[in-house]
């Protein structure tokens, strides 16, 4: 059998599991909703305006040297399978990839884009 | 083969027997064993995770010099069932603002997350829900719904402290994932496989032996992925009150705590699958599955102790600190960690013959610890230098006579 159904069933049993918890709870619980109770909580004071301001976007470049990164370890792992039927050859021109992309980090960090400001 | 030696092998021959004897199609019927056993496994990871909140309490109690939950039950063993009594007949309150849809699948998610997490951990050598051949890869795609669930959270919630929470949350958690991954090469380099079942078979070395630094690079990007404390940004009490979890009550916010504690676990246990022989304890797998499936869990029990040991001893560290100690430290040792362990690796796979495996191991081991030196070396003389620019005598300005 396939081993993805496996995965399927994990994925169906592990929402129904959740569904049927706050299901439950949806049945006990009691319902009375008023205006006062749904305010937005912010330590007893009345929030100004709308929550859904734009904050500064420091978690852009973040962002962006993490896709870098993902993309890259996730190229690096069929290099680590056959790494050890491969030998030397393939360790070091594994070695040159990482360094090509450890020389975008310190460009980044040069750039002084790794600050959090 | 006797139910002790293969108990789910025999058991799904039984049922399949009972049903195929019903009429019904074979695959059917194979997907009805599944079903059933998946749904086992995680009712019984239920049951541990409530136990765990009670562990959770009783532990944090002890390192805070308190007693901790006493009252109901033996040592207050019962304490987690009245807590989720409360939890299911609380007022669930949705705040007036909120985006519903996201707002109640975000906890579900959370959960969800962890519980799929399972479908590749080898529990015994004959136990695993499915072997597949890029099993490290499926953690972190799993671990990756789960940041999901932070964002939902957090930014239907429709209050700012949420949002920040989860904004700060989600940074940390794709920042340290790099090292994560990078850490999690290693295993992948030392087995020749993605597979969770062959690094654990890969083991007759414990790979901690072998990688130490690469074991503690993989505990600290895994507590910060878990947004513990000293990473726990996400739900900084002080200055959040709770994070991106605020405005959730009642079984919502169980399913986000719940989740959080058998995510913790289940990192114990990753801890202990690739780096410390997962099931395998000097052939003490080999004489029952049941045997195998309690090292595992002592094993991921110890792990997750010292995730807790870890979150109430050591204080919040601020966030452009936390962001700089992983690009600027955590991300370059764990790729040069990378390198000497490939290098060494191909440079002593001639050792790594039964007569001079020591060589291979001692090898592996002292680069290792190198490197491990040498990267303090580092971080320490940067810290020197800052130290002595921010406390220099401030220069004073000189004025007027010029």
């Amino acid at each position: 059998m396939n081993p993805w159904i496996f995965v399927g069933l994990f994925l169906v049993v592990g929402l129904i599991i959740p569904v049927g918890a706050i299901g439950v709870a949806w049945i006990l619980s009691p319902k009375k909703p008023n205006p006062i109770k749904q305010t937005t909580y912010e330590c007893g004071i009345e929030t100004v305006g709308d929550s859904w301001v734009q904050f500064k976007a420091q978690y852009y470049i973040f962002a962006l040297v993490f896709l870098i990164f993902d993309v890259e370890t996730v190229f690096l792992f069929p290099w680590a399978v056959k790494l050890g039927a491969l030998g030397l050859f393939a360790v070091v021109e594994g070695i040159i990839f990482i360094l090509i992309l450890v020389a975008g980090l310190v460009y980044t960090w040069r750039k002084g884009m790794l600050e959090w400001a | 083969m006797s139910f002790w030696n293969d108990p789910l092998k025999v058991a799904a021959d039984w049922l399949m027997g009972i049903f195929t004897g019903w009429g019904m199609p074979e695959l059917l019927a194979q997907i009805l064993i599944g079903f059933l056993g998946v749904f086992i496994l995680i009712a019984l990871l239920m049951v541990v995770d409530i136990l765990l909140v009670w562990v959770e309490r009783k532990v944090v109690a002890r390192f805070q010099d308190r007693i901790g939950p006493n009252r109901l039950g033996p040592f207050g063993l019962i304490q987690p069932f009245a807590d989720i009594i409360k939890l299911l007949i609380k007022e669930d309150i949705t705040p007036a603002g909120a985006d519903k849809v996201v707002y109640n699948i975000a906890p579900m998610l959370s959960m969800m997350s962890v519980l799929i997490l399972w479908a590749v951990v080898p529990l015994a050598p004959t136990m695993l829900g499915v072997d597949l051949n890029i099993g490290v890869l499926y953690i972190i795609a799993a671990g990756a719904i789960g940041t999901l669930s932070i964002i939902m959270g957090g930014w239907s919630s429709n209050n700012k402290f949420a949002l920040i929470g989860a904004f700060r949350q989600v940074a940390v958690m794709v920042s340290f994932e790099i090292p994560m991954l990078a850490t999690l090469l290693i295993p992948t380099i030392l087995a020749g496989s993605m597979g969770t079942a062959a690094i654990v078979e890969g083991q007759s070395i414990w790979y901690v032996l072998l990688s130490p630094l690469g074991a503690l690079i993989f505990l600290v990007a895994a507590i910060a992925e878990l947004g513990r404390s000293p990473f726990d940004m996400a739900e900084g009490e002080s200055e959040l009150v709770s994070g991106y979890n605020i405005e959730y009550s009642g079984m919502k916010f169980g399913m986000f705590y719940a989740g959080e504690l058998l995510h913790a676990f289940t990192f114990g246990g990753f801890l202990a699958i690739m780096f410390f022989g997962g099931y395998r304890f000097f052939g003490l797998e080999k004489v029952s599955p049941f045997l195998a499936i309690a090292v595992l869990l002592f094993k991921a029990f110890i792990g997750y102790w010292i995730i807790m040991w870890v979150k109430y001893t050591l204080m919040r560290i601020r966030i452009d600190h936390m962001l700089g100690f992983n690009w600027k430290f955590l991300t370059p040792l764990a790729f040069a960690l990378i390198i000497v362990t490939g290098l060494m690796n191909a440079l002593l796979a001639d050792f790594r013959t039964p007569e001079t495996m020591w060589i291979y191991v001692l090898g592996m081991f002292l680069s290792n610890l190198l490197l491990g030196w040498g990267a303090l070396e580092i971080a320490r003389s940067y810290s020197r230098r800052e130290r002595a620019r921010v406390e220099a005598p401030k220069p004073v300005v000189e004025t007027a006579h010029h």
